[in-house]
């Protein structure tokens, strides 16, 4: 599949985004155009342009090593921090050029905030955890208006009945799977508009998966999800839609095809989307 | 065939892999067990040499030519203001220079730069500091051959030590938490004070115990700087003239009357007993910090 059959097909979905998005005059949250991603001297994805709507859950599937994360971490500007590597195109969000020079990354990652694969809570309590983007965001908020936020994170994320009787308790003692869902909680305490999710259940097990994706599901009519994974399953059961990134034969990451979930599942247009799912590739 | 010569190959190493695991715990405790000797004898020697001098009159008095009523007094008071001092200018320092290297600069060439020559300075020999010390902050900045010159000079000379341990402290702390951090929209400064910091700052003071007691045992850079081995007087400022506690014990040991042998000995003791308990109030601000700093 070419380049520009894939941008005929992202301007059909497009159109078809704004006759179902009555309320909102921007149905894309975030628009990626002709991104490049270079780590040193090396390219790691190239021509990359892909939207995102909002209310809408995007899986990003593709085999290790194609790009995925490195797409996700371009959204929020995460790229930065990684000594050497530079980011080329254009990344919108909400309009706005998220690297353009007057945005500030800081910013930019309080209103699309992330999630990454293996459980990172910070060595605080519970609370603690949830309260950290509120205070570093300097959110002016009463002793109770607090509470109330990280509670609503909380049961937002599947995990308040599990931790409401010990708030105070330390991080590293909840399991595995809570301490993903604590660090979607706390990527949701600070009100973003986009959650960005690094293959969040590769560590975990079947059970706490399912909880995360039925959590996922539960929470994006208020959200826009952007959810990276190499489980094909989870994109086919929790996405709405899916992005299909593969490497070239010069190991840089292009997207080979995207879609709704449900097309991209049932008639993939690419050969290689379709040997890819069926497990004869990657 | 090739299948048993494969598997008698892999029995034997088993073997002998099983031995090095049996005999290796033997060989590291005999090390241990070498350290610890040495430092028993030590201290079994300067107790026997030195233990009955032990008294007051060895911290209160000045130094006087009979060994019965000399003391430390002004070498004590000396070594106490200048390396107390050279903490305080070294560790804020050493933990700015480590942050800024870790955290800010993330591994940029002038920060790879920097920290190759911060690695060098530590192998300086400490006379050279001491030159420094006397040439520049003496003489050249006028400060005078006083404390402030004196700590400064143990500051410099430690600076290297301390900041590399505040560079691997901070190095230990997981990028896990650093990029959770990052991607919840806090600052670089507010990364470093919430998150990095309260996870090295342990570490970091323990780099500051290792700079302290290195400056406390240092003879020769103080000798350039201060040039003194004997004063009958307590310092009375930043800028009065000192000597410090290694200088004292060179001065009593290379005399010739064994009384001073014994008060070199019983000194060496006072000087143990002084880097404990400021090592002891270290590690007391260390859990201090902790406690206060693992909270928002």
């Amino acid at each position: 599949m070419t380049i520009k059959s894939y941008n005929q097909l992202l301007t059909e979905y497009l159109e078809q985004g704004k006759d179902e998005m009555t309320d909102s005059s921007e149905p894309e949250v975030v628009r990626v155009e002709n991104v490049r991603v270079v780590y040193g001297n090396k390219i790691a994805i190239d021509n990359i342009s892909v939207s995102f709507k909002r209310h809408y859950i995007t899986a990003i599937i593709g085999p290790s090593g194609c790009g995925k994360s490195t797409l996700l971490r371009s959204i929020n500007r995460m790229n930065d921090l990684v000594p050497g590597a530079k980011v080329y195109g254009r990344v919108y969000f909400n309009g706005t050029d998220v690297y353009s020079k007057d945005v500030d990354p800081v910013f930019i990652r309080s209103r699309i905030s992330m999630v990454f694969q293996r459980p990172n809570p910070f060595p605080f309590s519970i609370f603690d955890n949830v309260a950290f983007g509120l205070r570093v965001n300097g959110f002016k908020l009463t002793k109770d208006e607090l509470y109330n936020k990280v509670k609503d994170a909380l049961i937002k994320a599947a995990l308040w009945d599990e931790v409401k009787d010990r708030l105070n308790a330390h991080a590293y003692s909840l399991s595995g799977g809570q301490q993903q869902r604590l660090c979607i909680a706390r990527a949701l305490a600070i009100d973003p508009e986009v959650l960005l999710l690094d293959e969040p259940t590769v560590s975990l097990d079947p059970i706490s998966t399912a909880r995360i994706e039925s959590l996922l599901r539960s929470i994006k009519d208020e959200y826009t999800i952007i959810i990276v994974t190499h489980n094909m399953l989870q994109a086919a059961r929790a996405s709405d839609y899916t992005t299909v990134m593969m490497p070239d034969d010069d190991m840089i990451g292009r997207i080979i095809e995207f879609g709704p979930t449900k097309e991209i599942f049932t008639n993939p247009k690419d050969k290689r989307t379709e040997d890819y799912i069926s497990g004869r590739i990657g | 065939m090739g299948h048993q010569v494969l598997s008698g190959a892999r029995r034997s190493g088993l073997r002998f892999r099983k031995f090095v695991d049996k005999a290796l715990p033997i060989i590291l405790s005999v090390a241990v067990f070498i350290a610890l000797a040495t430092l028993a004898a030590l201290l079994v020697t300067v107790v026997t040499w030195g233990g009955h001098r032990l008294s007051p009159i060895i911290i209160l008095n000045y130094p006087s030519a009979n060994p019965n009523e000399a003391g430390m007094r002004s070498a004590i008071l000396g070594s106490i203001f200048t390396v107390g001092l050279a903490a305080v200018i070294c560790i804020p320092l050493s933990i700015a220079t480590a942050i800024y290297l870790v955290e800010y600069s993330r591994g940029g060439r002038f920060s790879s730069i920097l920290s190759y020559n911060i690695s060098n300075l530590a192998g300086v020999p400490s006379i050279i500091f001491g030159v420094v010390g006397l040439g520049f902050l003496a003489y050249w900045l006028g400060m005078g051959r006083t404390i402030i010159t004196g700590a400064f000079t143990l500051a410099i000379l430690i600076l290297p030590l301390v900041t590399v341990t505040c560079v691997e402290a901070l190095k230990t702390v997981p990028d896990d938490l650093r990029q959770g951090a990052y991607a919840l929209g806090a600052t670089t400064f507010q990364v470093v004070r919430h998150v990095s910091l309260p996870r090295a700052l342990p570490m970091m003071l323990t780099g500051g115990i290792l700079g302290i007691s290195r400056a406390l045992g240092e003879a020769a850079p103080i000798l350039v700087v201060s040039g003194l081995l004997f004063i009958r007087e307590d310092p009375t400022s930043l800028f009065s003239r000192f000597t410090v506690m290694p200088l004292q014990l060179y001065n009593w040991i290379s005399r010739p009357q064994p009384a001073f042998i014994e008060l070199s000995s019983a000194g060496i003791i006072v000087l143990l007993l002084i880097l404990l308990s400021l090592n002891g109030a270290v590690i007391g601000l260390r859990q201090f910090l902790t406690r206060r700093l693992g909270q928002l």
